[in-house]
C-alpha cells in the first residue's frame, strides 16, 4: 500500500520519470560541488552565480524563444563573465571575493530584467525565472546528464588542487598557476550546473541542489569525499521526496523539491552527529562547527 | 507638517509621472485620449471611437493582464486620459492601485457591465494556493483576508462570447458619449455598424460549431479563459493549469490531466499565446494528443499578426479549433 504510493506516480506517468531522471542527474553533478563551495565559504556565491546567469539566458530567450541551446549558451557565457570579472577584481583590488561577486551579480541580474522588459512581455520573465521540471524533454535531459558527467569527471580530476586551495590557499598560490586554473575550472563547473538546473528548477531555485544537501551532509560526516557522497545521496532523496510531495499533495514541483531539501537540512541541523544542535547539547564547549571540516579527507 | 501625507502623495505622483506638465488639457476638436486596460478592449474602443479617439492599452498585444507591472509612462498616460476602459469582474486586480497612483480623474467605463456573469467551476485542478496576481495588485483590493481563494467567484474572460462583446461595445459607446457629448451621435452610429459585424460573426460561429459532432467537442487548453466561448458555442474546454498563468502546476495536476486526456480520448491540445508551452509539449508527448495550434485568449497579436483585432482574433481561434476538432 505504502510502496504503491511511492512507485505508482513514476510507473504511471512519463513526465514523473523524466522529472526523476533530470533531478537525479542534477543531484549527481551539483551536490558534490556544494561540498567544495561550502568548504571555501562561498555558499552565497552559488546564489549570486545563479542570478548572474539571467541576462545571458534572457538574451537567448528573447532572440530564439524557449530554445535550449540559446538559453544554455547565453547563461553559461553570462555566468562565466561574472565569475571572471569577480575573480579579477578580487585578485587585483582591495575588494574581497564576496563583495566583488555581489557587485557583479547585481549588475547582471538587473541587466537580465532590463533585457526581458525591453523586448518581451511580462510573462517572458516568468519563463526565464521558473523552470519546468515537469516538462523535461529529451534534449534537456541529455543536456542535464552531460553536465552531470562533465561535472563529476572534472571534480575527480581537480580534487587534489581544489582541496589544497580550500584548506591552504597560500600554499597553492606559491605553487604557481595551478590555483587560479583550478579555481576557474571550479567556477565553470558551478555555472554549468546552475545552467543545467535552471532549465528544470529555474534560476531562483537551481542553487538549492548545490547548497542545501552539502550543508546537510556536513552535520553527519567528516571527510570531504564522504560528505560529497552523502550530499549526493541527500540531494537525490530530497528530489524524490519533493516529486512525490508535488504529486500527492498537489504543490508546485520545484518548490516542493527545494522545500524537501530544506527539510532534510533542518533535520540534519537538529539531529546530525557533528556540530548539530543535538551534538552541541551533548558536548557543551564543542566548537566543531567553526573548525573547518574534512581535514581528515 | 500637517501636509506631510499630502506631500508624500504628491511626490509619489511626481515620481510616477516624471517631469511632464500635470494634466495636458484636452481641447475640443482633438481626439479624446482614452486608455484601455488591455489590447482587446483597446480594439473594441477603437472600433467605436474611430478617429475621434486615441486609445492606448496598458497591457499591450501578447501581454498577460493577470501579471502586470505598470511603468511610470503608463501611469502618466492614465493621468492624462479622459476615459479609462476596463473589463471589470476583478480581471485587472492591479488597476485600482494604478488609478490612485496616477491620479486618474476621468471617466471609467466598466465594459462588462450588464453581461450574464459566468461563475467559475469549482475545484477544477486549481482549488489551492492560487492567487491570480492579486498580490501584485496590492492592498486596495478586497483581498486582504488571505484565504486560498483570492479570485472572485466570477470568470472575467467574458469577451470570448461574441454576444458579450456586443454588450461591451454598447457600454463603451455609452461611456464615450458621456465623456464627449458633442460626438455622441457618431459614437452611437459607429457602434451600431460594428455591432452588425459582431452579430454576423456570432451567427457564423454558432453554425460552424454546431456542425461538429458532439463527441468531438472536447479540447484541452493552457488557460481556462474560454469558459464563455465554450458555453456560447457548445464546446468543452479542459484547462491545463487553472485560471492563473503565474502558478507552476503541481505533479498532481499534471498527472490528473494526463489521465483525463487518456481516458476521455481528447484529440487536441491547444497552446495559447501566453502560457508555458513546455508543459503542453510534455503532455502531448505523453498522451499522443495533437497540439492543435495557438489560441488567443487575453491578448491580441501584434499588428500584422493573425489576431490583430477582436474580430480577427475570434475568427482565428474558431478556425484553429474547427480544424483540430474536425481532424481529431
Amino acid at each position: 500500500m505504502m510502496a504503491e504510493l511511492l512507485w505508482h506516480p513514476f510507473v504511471d506517468y512519463g513526465f514523473m520519470r523524466r522529472a526523476l531522471a533530470g533531478c537525479l542527474a542534477l543531484s549527481a553533478g551539483a551536490a558534490p560541488l556544494g561540498t567544495i563551495l561550502l568548504l571555501r565559504r562561498m555558499s552565497l556565491v552559488g546564489d549570486a552565480m545563479s542570478h548572474a546567469i539571467l541576462p545571458g539566458a534572457a538574451l537567448g530567450y528573447l532572440l530564439f524563444g524557449l530554445s535550449l541551446p540559446a538559453m544554455t549558451i547565453g547563461g553559461l557565457a553570462a555566468g562565466m563573465v561574472v565569475a571572471m570579472l569577480s575573480g579579477v577584481v578580487t585578485r587585483y583590488t582591495a575588494l574581497r571575493e564576496d563583495a566583488s561577486f555581489a557587485g557583479f551579480y547585481l549588475i547582471s541580474l538587473a541587466l537580465g530584467v532590463l533585457l526581458v522588459s525591453l523586448r518581451g512581455s511580462n510573462v517572458d520573465l516568468l519563463h526565464v525565472l521558473f523552470g519546468s521540471v515537469l516538462a523535461l524533454d529529451d534534449p534537456t535531459l541529455y543536456l542535464t546528464a552531460t553536465i552531470a558527467s562533465l561535472s563529476m569527471l572534472g571534480l575527480a580530476l581537480m580534487y587534489r588542487p581544489l582541496l589544497m586551495e580550500c584548506l591552504d590557499p597560500g600554499f597553492l598560490r606559491l605553487q604557481g598557476r595551478m590555483g587560479s586554473i583550478s579555481h576557474a575550472l571550479f567556477m565553470l563547473l558551478l555555472v554549468l550546473n546552475l545552467v543545467g538546473g535552471f532549465h528544470s528548477l529555474g534560476t531562483l531555485m537551481a542553487v538549492a541542489l548545490v547548497v542545501l544537501p552539502a550543508a546537510s551532509a556536513r552535520f553527519w560526516l567528516r571527510g570531504v569525499g564522504l560528505q560529497m557522497a552523502l550530499s549526493t545521496g541527500i540531494a537525490m532523496a530530497g528530489s524524490v521526496l519533493g516529486l512525490l510531495l508535488s504529486y500527492h499533495a498537489g504543490i508546485a514541483a520545484s518548490a516542493a523539491i527545494t522545500l524537501s531539501l530544506g527539510g532534510l537540512y533542518l533535520l540534519s541541523l537538529c539531529l546530525g552527529r557533528l556540530g548539530s544542535v543535538r551534538a552541541q547539547r551533548h558536548r557543551p564547549g564543542n566548537d566543531s562547527v567553526s573548525e573547518p571540516m574534512g581535514v581528515s579527507e | 507638517m500637517s501636509n506631510f501625507y499630502l506631500n508624500r502623495r504628491a511626490l509619489l505622483g511626481l515620481a510616477l509621472t516624471s517631469a511632464l506638465p500635470a494634466s495636458a488639457v484636452w481641447a475640443a476638436g482633438q481626439p479624446l485620449p482614452v486608455v484601455a486596460s488591455f489590447s482587446i478592449l483597446q480594439d473594441l474602443t477603437r472600433q467605436v471611437g474611430g478617429d475621434l479617439v486615441t486609445v492606448s492599452a496598458l497591457v499591450g498585444a501578447d501581454g498577460d493582464a493577470h501579471v502586470f507591472e505598470p511603468t511610470p509612462q503608463q501611469a502618466r498616460q492614465l493621468q492624462q486620459a479622459k476615459v479609462l476602459v476596463a473589463n471589470g469582474l476583478d480581471f485587472e486586480g492591479w488597476l485600482p492601485r494604478l488609478k490612485k497612483a496616477a491620479g486618474f480623474q476621468g471617466q471609467e467605463i466598466i465594459a462588462s457591465q450588464g453581461i450574464a456573469v459566468r461563475a467559475l467551476p469549482k475545484g477544477q485542478g486549481h482549488d489551492h494556493g492560487h492567487d491570480h496576481g492579486a498580490d501584485k495588485a496590492g492592498h486596495d483590493h478586497a483581498h486582504d483576508h488571505g484565504h486560498g481563494h483570492h479570485h472572485g467567484p466570477n470568470d472575467p474572460h467574458a469577451w470570448q462570447d461574441v454576444k458579450n462583446a456586443i454588450v461591451y461595445v454598447r457600454n463603451i459607446a455609452k461611456g464615450l458619449a458621456t465623456a464627449d457629448p458633442a460626438n455622441a451621435a457618431r459614437y452611437s452610429q459607429q457602434a451600431t455598424q460594428y455591432i452588425a459585424r459582431l452579430t454576423a460573426l456570432d451567427a457564423s460561429l454558432r453554425q460552424r460549431f454546431a456542425a461538429v459532432p458532439a463527441a468531438r467537442r472536447t479540447v484541452v487548453s493552457t488557460h481556462d479563459a474560454f469558459g464563455y466561448f465554450a458555453q456560447a458555442y457548445g464546446l468543452r474546454f479542459v484547462p491545463v493549469r487553472g485560471l492563473s498563468t503565474e502558478s507552476e502546476p503541481s505533479a498532481r495536476d499534471m498527472g490528473a490531466l494526463v489521465k483525463q486526456v487518456r481516458e476521455e480520448r481528447i484529440g487536441a491540445i491547444f497552446l495559447e499565446n501566453i502560457s508555458d508551452p513546455r508543459l503542453l509539449e510534455q503532455l502531448s508527448r505523453e498522451t499522443g494528443a495533437a497540439i492543435g495550434g495557438r489560441l488567443y485568449s487575453d491578448a491580441l497579436s501584434p499588428a500584422g499578426g493573425p489576431a490583430a483585432t477582436y474580430i480577427d482574433m475570434v475568427e482565428t481561434n474558431a478556425a484553429t479549433l474547427l480544424k483540430a476538432l474536425q481532424a481529431g
